[in-house]
Parts: C-alpha cells; structure tokens; sequence
C-alpha cells in the first residue's frame, strides 16, 4: 500500500503544493500543465457530480479510482484542495487529508505572516513536515507496494 | 506522543488584557500616523480584512463546520462559533431585514474597549473597525461579500455595540484564465 503523489491548490487554481513519493509514470506534459489539467478536470468532476446526484448533496466528489490507482479528494469552504493519489488497497482518507489542511496548511502557512498566500508554499518546514506525515501514515509504505 | 498531535488539542490561554491593551496600542499608535479618524477607520478595515481571509482557514480547521446553505446559517455559525471561538463572546442576532439579507449582531460587551474611552478629538473614530474587516474578510474567502458596518458603540453612549451585516452578492467560483 504506498502514497504516490499530493496536490495542494487554492479557490483561484493555484498549485499551492505538489509533492511525489512513488510515481512510475508521468504525465508527459510539464508541470504547470499538469497542475492546470488537475484543477479543470476537478472542477468539472464537482460541477458534474452536483447537477447530477440524484439525491441531495452532502459531501460532494469524494474519490475516484481506476485499475491501478485512486484519486482522494478533499475539499475547504474556502476552496482549498487536497488531492492525493494512493494505490486501490487505500479505503476513505478524508480524516487524513483534513489533517493536511488544518495540521499541516493551516498552522505552518496560513498562520505563518511571511508566508504569502496566493502562490506555492515556499516554506521548507511545510515540505519537511509534510513529507515525514506522509511517511508515518499506516497506508504508506517505503516499498512501492 | 508527538509534539505536533499535542499543540493541537492544548487551548492557548494568553491573558486578555494583553490583547486589549495590544489593541489599544495599535490604535492609539494608527493615530498618531494618520492624524485623521477616517483614515484610522480605514486601516483598521484593510488590516482586519487581512486578518480575516486568513482567520477564515484557522476557523475551519479548527471548527469542523461545513459550508453555510444561507445567510441565516452564516449568521448563527458567526454569532455561536466563531465570535466565541475568538473572542469569548455571543453575541445576538436581531433585526432581520424582510428580504433575510441584512442582520445585526448585539454585542453586550466587547473585549477589544475594556478600559477604553474615547477622547472628544476622536468622535469619529471606529474604535473596533477592525472587527468589520475581519467579517467581512472571513466572509469573502467563503464566496460571500458582505458589508459590516457599527452602527452603536458603546463607546460613544450607545447602550450596546450592534455590528450591521448586510449580504451583497455570492461570489461564484472562477475558472483560472485558460481553461475550457
């Protein structure tokens, strides 16, 4: 069971964060591509979601998953996403990718003043903390799994 | 246990006159670099404002509530969680205007005027503006713009202080520049 990779974006689409643990394969499009074709494909997945439940919404788009991987997501009021790739052994994380918003995005940048919100984080502490959070998480294993 | 895990759970206590007495500094010394009330008034906005879109997060981090289906819903979550959150206090909230978009939160006491009096030089100073930037910063990263506004102070002889909310228009989601 292992973590490939974590996006952090705000409400204007902004990649706040990306970070990579296991990742065989890339996208082949650079970078800023990827992010901007992550954010569009998960805006129009929430979008989609909504107008079409047939019931009424209580958390919106959750995750997503496919033969290989799945895609979590989690979601801010004030339009913050975390979005996490795992392997399909990975069951609801949600509890996981708020404690990357209010643990880890929250305390180490939003209440840091000197960092600037708005663009990516440049904070190491937030990199570092990240990462060895990350690497504690039962579902993580150093073996691509 | 970690360090981390701790911090989170822990309430930091820090004594209230300090931060009445810190706010006070910061007034009195805004003042003294703008030499006229409506640009103190101004400051206090724009420095709330900064406050709040950042607030906004710790809020929501820490509190657990969802998005808001109304203004009502907005009302009720500022007025019992957040204002306690931060600031101790409950205020209420009263004078709903017909069309459910304008409130107003009563507040019996507030922490950022004790021991403060207004000078007869500074009548039309906005002594807690900051308060109003703070809404209504908060408000706006939740897609809401709002207009807050005192309009009783206890600090000019009104009997209490009543903050008037009014909602202007929801702020819908952007698609960055870009995309299909």
């Amino acid at each position: 069971m292992t973590v490939h990779n974590l996006y952090l974006f705000d409400r204007n689409g902004v990649c706040l964060h990306y970070s990579e643990w296991h990742r065989k394969k890339q996208a082949g499009i650079p970078k800023e591509e990827e992010y901007k074709l992550m954010y569009g494909m998960l805006f129009s997945i929430r979008s989609f979601v909504s107008k079409m439940s047939p019931l009424d919404m209580k958390d919106g788009f959750l995750s997503f998953q496919t033969s290989r991987y799945k895609l979590h997501y989690y979601e801010t009021p004030t339009g913050i996403k975390v979005v996490m790739n795992t392997d399909l052994g990975v069951g609801p994380i949600r509890d996981v990718l708020h404690h990357i918003y209010s643990a880890l995005y929250v305390e180490l940048v939003v209440k840091n003043p000197l960092c600037p919100l708005g663009q990516t984080v440049q904070s190491e502490l937030f990199r570092s903390r990240l990462d060895s959070y990350i690497r504690s998480l039962p579902f993580f294993s150093a073996r691509a799994g | 246990m970690s360090r981390q895990a701790s911090r989170g759970t822990e309430s930091k206590k820090m004594s209230s006159e300090l931060f009445t007495l810190t706010y006070g500094a910061l007034v009195t010394q805004l003042c003294k670099d703008y030499e006229n009330d409506e640009d103190v008034n101004k400051q206090l906005d724009k420095m709330g404002y900064n406050i709040g879109v950042r607030l906004i997060e710790d809020f929501l981090a820490r509190s657990n509530v969802g998005r808001c289906h109304d203004f009502r819903e907005t009302a009720d979550v500022i007025a019992k969680v957040a204002f306690k959150m931060y600031l101790g206090i409950t205020p209420s909230i009263t004078n709903w205007s017909p069309a459910g978009d304008e409130f107003s939160l009563i507040l019996e006491n507030n922490p950022l005027v004790d021991f403060v009096e207004l000078p007869d030089n500074h009548s039309s100073l906005i002594y807690s503006n900051l308060l109003c930037g703070v809404l209504r910063g908060a408000l706006e990263m939740v897609q809401m713009a709002v207009e807050a506004r005192f309009v009783q102070d206890t600090l000019k002889g009104d009997g209490v202080t009543e903050i008037r909310m009014r909602f202007i228009r929801r702020i819908e989601d952007n698609l960055p520049a870009g995309e299909e």
